[in-house]
């Protein structure tokens, strides 16, 4: 039987950007909120990869910090193996829950402690879990550089000695080094080189294999996602708008954001496709349009998409947020006949 | 051995090294690579993590800092040598002349300031503008990187941003004063395919219109098919193979470009596992004899494993490798 690890439900994030009060009455202009997440729901089953993909400031990374709890959720919940964690109170109530979940960083350099030695670095979550104990937390550090590709005599240098993927390997190293259960991958290797990168794909899929880990995995390039996942989220401006199975996902997306999305895919092939860029300018979260936020960018938007927000519904085993597929006047994907 | 479109390179790097000091003597990070850009010209830097790729960026926009520093050859900007200035000419060639864009987009931004403040000094500083005149170039640099909303983002601090909208901050910062060069380190790591492209057509017209030269690292080989002109891979400080990019993509002749290109995820194609290039890149203190990719290479020879080569041309396309040495086997 498949079980939820995670449950996320109605998830929203809003942050008051506005200027102070007093540059307000003096220059005016009002308040002003970015609403970063906006209602998002959905679960993660043991052993799978969830990948969240959309557009830069789409809001993944503030679903990532809500989940580990670096950011309280405005409203909703976040459910860790049926434990609610989605008020402070009660994320405090479970340390145990807390400690099981680990998030590698988006920025590699701002989460190394620059005046910690990378052996530290790498050590604290051992020690915190108190894994190992004396000189078996310096073994178990040597064993985790090895795994990343690094050396165990780089425990002894500092993080401004490492190159940029090199650094983004030592939060990698970090972050298995708590043994957790959930992992939270926040672009873990956008930084790195495509041979480093399979590397650490790959050791990324033994583990999950050989000690049942979850992930939660974004990034924005779609054939490391192709590649890694179980299920695919893709989201907009604060919104999941589908996910299903990865498979289904590239091979039959419904959400025309989610076509966009692959259309415009760079051609390695350099076959002479040219890829589409996703067309119209990207809506502020600051000012999102009503109805549907897609809509002013969206080829089948009618009238009812300027005014209501389409719930998520269920077509098998797609989940789309769309009015056109609800309606059933979307047409059928390029691909979808071969697929 | 560089194949130029036109004569005088913007920039030239000949027979640079790069050391960093240590008390068991000095470690060799760069190890006499030459090439050059022309006007308008993207050159693409590819390689592994560690090859040296951004040190190279750095040694040229001068910011090396102790241990590390250039300890053989010369960098030259439209023929003046820039690699032994004083500390304050230098500043001044940066942001004016050469505009960077760094890896690490806390380099260039300050936690305390508004991104309009950041944006606002640098243009100043640099082109002879009053407040508005600024702060209007401001908000069109942030449109042109796509950052939504650009009016009301203004500003914001930097933590208000996404990640991705914190690169493309740093790249605007590094336009605003016009540059001729542009060392642009890993600029589109954290964004997503629409805003790549976004950012790749803006650099594009740059290089077209004003005919600013571009050095754009990155590993994203996708990104360098599209923009590149040519690209040069590097591996453990050296370049191993330079020329124009369809060549190199399409028919990559070393052996360690050959292995790039096979470690590429793509959709569509299942597989288990994704190619690795079995091993890793050795750490500076331990470059091994010869040839630095013998231990790796699977056309491995005796001769790689005792002389070093040199890049050997080979059509428009150099090749550090002894495959491609007439003399032969
Ligand atoms: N601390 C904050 N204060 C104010 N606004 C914020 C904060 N954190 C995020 N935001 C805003 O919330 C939105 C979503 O940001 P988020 O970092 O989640 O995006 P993202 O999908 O991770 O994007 P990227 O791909 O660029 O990393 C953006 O508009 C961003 O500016
Ligand atoms: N301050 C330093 N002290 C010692 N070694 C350093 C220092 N800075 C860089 N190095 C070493 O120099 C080598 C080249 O680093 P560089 O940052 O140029 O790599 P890179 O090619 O940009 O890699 P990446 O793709 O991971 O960013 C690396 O092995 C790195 O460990
Ligand atoms: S709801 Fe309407 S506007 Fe939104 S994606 Fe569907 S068709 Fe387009
Ligand atoms: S010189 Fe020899 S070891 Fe080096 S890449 Fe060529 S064949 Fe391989
Ligand atoms: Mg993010
Ligand atoms: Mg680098």
């Amino acid at each position: 039987m498949s079980e939820n690890v995670l449950r996320v439900t109605e998830l929203k994030r809003y942050f008051d950007v506005s200027k102070p009060l007093l540059n307000r009455i003096l220059e005016g202009g009002g308040r002003q909120v970015v609403r970063a997440v906006d209602g998002v729901s959905f679960e993660i089953e043991r052993g799978e990869t969830f990948s969240l993909v959309g557009e830069s400031g789409c809001g993944k990374s503030t679903v990532a910090r809500l989940i580990v709890g670096l950011y309280h959720p405005s409203d909703g919940d976040v459910e860790f193996e049926g434990v609610s964690l989605g008020r402070p109170a009660s994320r405090a109530r479970h340390p145990e829950k807390q400690a099981r979940m680990q998030m590698i960083f988006q920025d590699p350099y701002a989460s190394l402690n620059p005046r910690w030695r990378v052996g530290d670095i790498i050590a604290e979550p051992i020690r915190f879990r108190k894994l190992e104990q004396g000189a078996a937390v310096m073994e178990r550090v040597g064993e985790l550089l090895k795994l990343v590709g690094l050396a165990p005599r780089d425990a002894a240098k500092y993080p401004h000695e490492f190159s940029g993927g090199q650094r983004q390997r030592i939060s990698i190293a970090r972050a298995l080094a708590g043994k957790p259960d959930f992992l939270v991958c926040d672009e873990p290797t956008s930084a790195l080189d495509v041979s480093v990168q399979a590397q650490i794909l790959n050791l990324m899929k033994e583990l999950q294999k050989e000690l049942n880990l979850t992930y939660l995995f974004i990034s924005h390039n779609l054939a490391v996602v192709y590649h890694v996942s179980t299920k695919v989220g893709v989201m907009y401006l604060g919104r999941l708008v589908e996910w299903s199975e990865t498979k289904t996902l590239f091979g039959n997306p419904l959400h025309p954001y989610s076509r966009m999305l692959l259309d415009a895919i760079p051609d390695l092939e350099m076959s002479g496709r040219a890829r589409t860029p996703v067309g119209g300018e990207v809506p502020s979260p600051i000012n999102p349009p009503p109805g549907c936020s897609f809509h002013p960018r969206c080829p089948f938007a009618n009238e009812r998409c300027k005014s209501e927000v389409p719930a998520v519904l269920s077509y098998g085993s797609q989940h789309v947020a769309c009015h056109a597929v609800q309606e059933g006047r979307l047409p059928l994907w390029r691909d979808a006949a071969a697929a | 051995m560089a194949t130029d479109r036109s004569n005088v390179p913007l920039l030239e790097v000949s027979n640079l090294r790069v050391e960093f000091a240590t008390r068991r003597g000095p470690l060799v990070a760069i190890d006499d690579i030459s090439f050059s850009i022309a006007p308008g010209e993207v050159l693409g830097v590819v390689g592994e993590s560690g090859a040296g790729k951004s040190l190279t960026g750095t040694a040229i926009i001068g910011l090396l800092e102790p241990p590390g520093g250039i300890t053989a050859g010369e960098i030259r900007l439209a023929g003046r040598r820039i690699d032994n200035l004083p500390h304050d000419e230098m500043r001044k060639i940066r942001g004016k002349e050469i505009g960077a864009i760094f890896q690490d987009p806390l380099t260039s931004l300050n936690p305390l300031y508004r991104v309009s403040e950041q944006l606002i000094e640098t243009i100043r500083t640099h082109l002879p503008m009053d407040a508005s005149q600024a702060r209007a170039r401001a908000l069109t640099l942030l449109q042109e990187v796509g950052i939504p909303g650009a009016a009301e983002r203004l500003d914001h601090y930097p933590h208000q941003f996404s990640g991705g909208m914190r690169q493309r901050v740093v790249i605007a910062l590094a336009l605003a004063a016009e540059p001729k060069l542009i060392v642009a380190d890993e600029p589109t790591t954290a964004l997503d395919v629409s805003i790549q492209a976004q950012i790749i057509s803006l650099l594009k017209r740059l290089c077209r219109e004003h005919g600013t030269a571009v050095m754009l690292i990155t590993h994203d080989m996708g990104v360098i098919a599209e923009t590149a002109d040519r690209v040069a891979v590097m591996y453990a400080g050296r370049i191993a193979e330079i020329g124009p990019v369809q060549d190199v993509v399409k028919r990559p002749l070393h052996p360690y470009t050959t292995g790039l290109m096979g470690a590429i995820p793509a959709i569509g194609h299942d597989v288990h596992a994704l190619t690795q290039i079995d091993g890793s890149m050795p750490r500076l203190d331990s470059i091994p004899r010869g040839c630095a990719f013998n231990p790796r290479c699977t056309k491995v020879f005796d001769r790689c494993r005792v002389e070093r080569p040199d890049p050997i041309p080979q059509g428009r396309t150099a090749v550090a490798c002894w495959l491609y040495d007439g003399a032969g086997r």
